[in-house]
């Protein structure tokens, strides 16, 4: 096991860099979404609102 | 040359510094960088404030003792300081933050629970104990710039104190932002070459790491549970406790309620942008932590085998240069087993002369690198790149270091101050739209009355305790240790769960604080023998024994605060519909 001495410091080992490939790996799985502003959402909910609005007069 | 490279080091801070004055145009800006930082910026300052000089000095030298069974708290660090934090905390926190226009944690808190109170209590911990924490790195610093520079600790102390100061409070969080991209830059250089450095230099991947398994473990390590530098020490032993609770769930799970690290959620525009400081960020923390504590394990391969022909003393095993012989030793209970292990009979405040009058005789054979570096942890390390690496690599790793301070330093200034202003301030003045005209102006105040303090204790701590080095660590988990059992069962309740109500948010708070407090001052040995509270009221320096005294706070406190949490929640008056469905709109 790479010269190590027992199954937990292997583990430990190998996670650090498996959950670097995690982020890694979701950075670059996710790099373009999630992109809404909370100011776009909030003009989206306005948006909708005057829909509503529009239809109800 | 290594002055002009500080210098140079120093006019790019303080262009970063210029920077962020130039772009601050009001509190927005000065606390939360405008809600409009790029990732990559975000992610490295997270990472840089993250990881001090004590996360590489401290605990690579504590990872030379414990060997690699210390990387699990890498394995914490990535996947809960990194990948949970952000994914889970970070994203919610951000879209919250905005709804309740929240620009410091305890703001945050305190206005999702609707309790003013609440802020001001978060605010009063921050302010009264980070400028602990914020001390000790002061410490770690001004004494590494001491002994690079041959210069008085004093000296050192004010000048550093002063270079951070001026940025910090001139140029707000962005200020702040910028100066930590650009040292997390240089760290992550440093520890890059510092890597591939040590496995080139121990023969490779598996030969050093089959030479540092094949070493073997003194007998007075031994004998508190230590089985190898490559395997994890015997379960339930004093070295494992230690271990498993102090080390990594200590510092590996506390991470989640660092004040100064949740603000930086709020820093950014959308989600899009964590999503992308995942990836810098992921790559950064393991770049850190993973190569200090493999480097740390690594060099006592390095030191015992002898690899670059260093001059060793014969009689006390450390490099000639930091060997405490000569001079008189006055057994305390960190050196008793080093000094035993040569003087069986020594006794705690016995003094005794290491060298028992014998010269100072060089010899070229290694020892273990505790015992290299003259059984001071923090200085494996710094004399393991002295002794093993090329002198511009020693130019490099000090410009790391002292990147690393300076960038948890501003944070935790930053963080202070806002606490004062924001926090405290503007919550107990009547007149609220004067208050938040002048907010700025008291966070700054603040930011300089929590340095003055935080200096006072870096000046004050090492007088006190001459051990000094192990107070850096020690300072490090009590906050760690307040800010998890205080924090985080609220700030999990806030982002997670409806029902929890104020009452049980505060009960959950309050208890968490108390317990750790309680914990610090009389149970865990660690800390409460050096307070020294518990042996001035009850003449011992720890409460119910030594099993109790190995375990961390946080491994009771945090529990406590989670069971009142929950438990008052669901006997107290419901939250509020409306203000929650605000809170969690868009979530």
């Amino acid at each position: 096991m790479f010269g190590l001495g027992d199954g937990w410091v292997f583990s430990a080992y190998m996670l650090c860099i498996a959950s670097s490939i995690l982020c890694v790996v979701y950075g670059i799985l996710k790099w373009n979404s999630d992109g809404d502003t909370v100011k776009d959402l909030e003009q989206e909910h306005w948006v909708e609102d005057e829909i509503k609005i529009e239809k109800q007069l | 040359m290594t002055i002009s490279l500080v210098v140079l080091y120093l006019l790019i801070i303080a262009f970063l510094g210029y920077l962020g004055y130039r772009k601050t145009h009001g509190a927005s800006d000065y606390l939360v960088a405008g809600r409009d930082i790029h990732p990559y910026i975000m992610a490295l300052s997270y990472g840089a404030t993250f990881i001090s000089t004590s996360a590489i000095v401290g605990f690579g030298g504590a990872a030379s003792v414990f060997g690699m069974g210390i990387l699990w708290l890498t394995v914490l660090n990535i996947f809960v300081g990194i990948f949970i934090a952000f994914v889970f905390f970070g994203k919610r926190t951000r879209i919250m933050g905005y709804h309740l226009q929240a620009h410091t944690f305890p703001e945050f808190l305190g206005r999702r629970f609707q309790s003013p109170f609440m802020q001001k209590f978060a605010g009063m911990i921050i302010f009264l104990f980070m400028p602990l924490y914020a001390g000790v790195v002061l410490i770690g610093a001004a004494k590494f710039i001491q002994h690079q520079f041959n210069i008085d600790y004093t000296t050192a102390l004010f000048f550093f104190t002063l270079i951070i100061a001026v940025y910090v409070i001139m140029g707000g969080l962005k200020g702040v932002m910028y100066t930590d991209a650009f040292q997390g830059t240089i760290m992550f250089v440093g520890m890059l070459v510092l890597l591939i450095y040590t496995y080139y230099t121990l023969g490779g991947f598996i030969d050093a790491h089959s030479a540092l398994t094949a070493m073997p473990v003194p007998p007075p390590l031994a004998a508190k549970g230590h089985t190898g530098w490559t395997s994890m020490p015997s379960f339930g032993s004093e070295f494992w406790w230690v271990l498993v609770s102090t080390i990594v769930m200590g510092v590996g799970i506390g991470v989640l309620a660092q004040p100064q690290l949740v603000v930086r959620f709020m820093t950014v525009k959308s989600n899009r942008e964590l999503n992308r400081a995942i990836l810098v960020g992921g790559v950064f923390i393991l770049l850190m932590t993973g190569v200090a504590f493999i480097s740390g394990s690594l060099s006592n391969v390095f030191f015992s085998k002898n690899v670059n022909n260093i001059e060793f003393c014969q009689i006390t095993g450390a490099i000639m240069e930091v060997c405490p012989g000569k001079k008189i030793v006055t057994v305390s209970a960190e050196n008793l087993a080093r000094i035993r292990a040569q003087h069986p009979g020594a006794q705690i405040n016995d003094e005794i002369d290491l060298h028992q009058g014998r010269p100072h005789v060089p010899t070229r054979n290694g020892s273990i690198s505790i015992v290299a570096a003259g059984g001071n942890v923090a200085t494996v390390i710094p004399q393991y790149i002295k002794q093993s690496m090329p002198k511009w690599f020693g130019l490099l790793f000090m410009l790391t270091l002292l990147a690393a301070a300076m960038s948890t330093l501003s944070s935790q200034f930053h963080a202070m101050g806002t606490a004062v202003g924001r926090d405290f301030y503007e919550q107990i003045v009547k007149d609220k739209t004067e208050a938040e005209e002048r907010s700025v102006f008291i966070s700054k105040i603040g930011i300089g009355v929590t340095i003055l303090v935080s200096v006072l204790l870096a000046y004050i701590l090492p007088k006190v305790y001459i051990r000094g080095e192990a107070i850096i660590a020690r300072g490090t988990a009590i906050f760690f240790g307040l800010c998890a059992g205080s924090f985080l069962p609220a700030y999990l309740g806030a982002l997670y769960f409806k029902k929890i109500t104020k009452a049980g948010a505060l009960a959950g708070m309050i208890g968490g604080f108390s317990v750790a407090s309680f914990w610090l001052l009389f149970v865990h040995a660690a800390e409460s023998s050096v307070i020294g509270l518990s042996m001035a009221l009850f003449g011992r320096p720890a409460l119910f024994g030594k099993t109790l005294g190995i375990v961390d706070p946080m491994f009771i406190a945090l529990p406590v605060s989670i069971i009142l949490t929950v438990a008052v929640s669901l006997f107290s008056q419901k939250p509020d519909a409306e203000h929650v469905d605000k809170c969690f709109k868009n979530i």
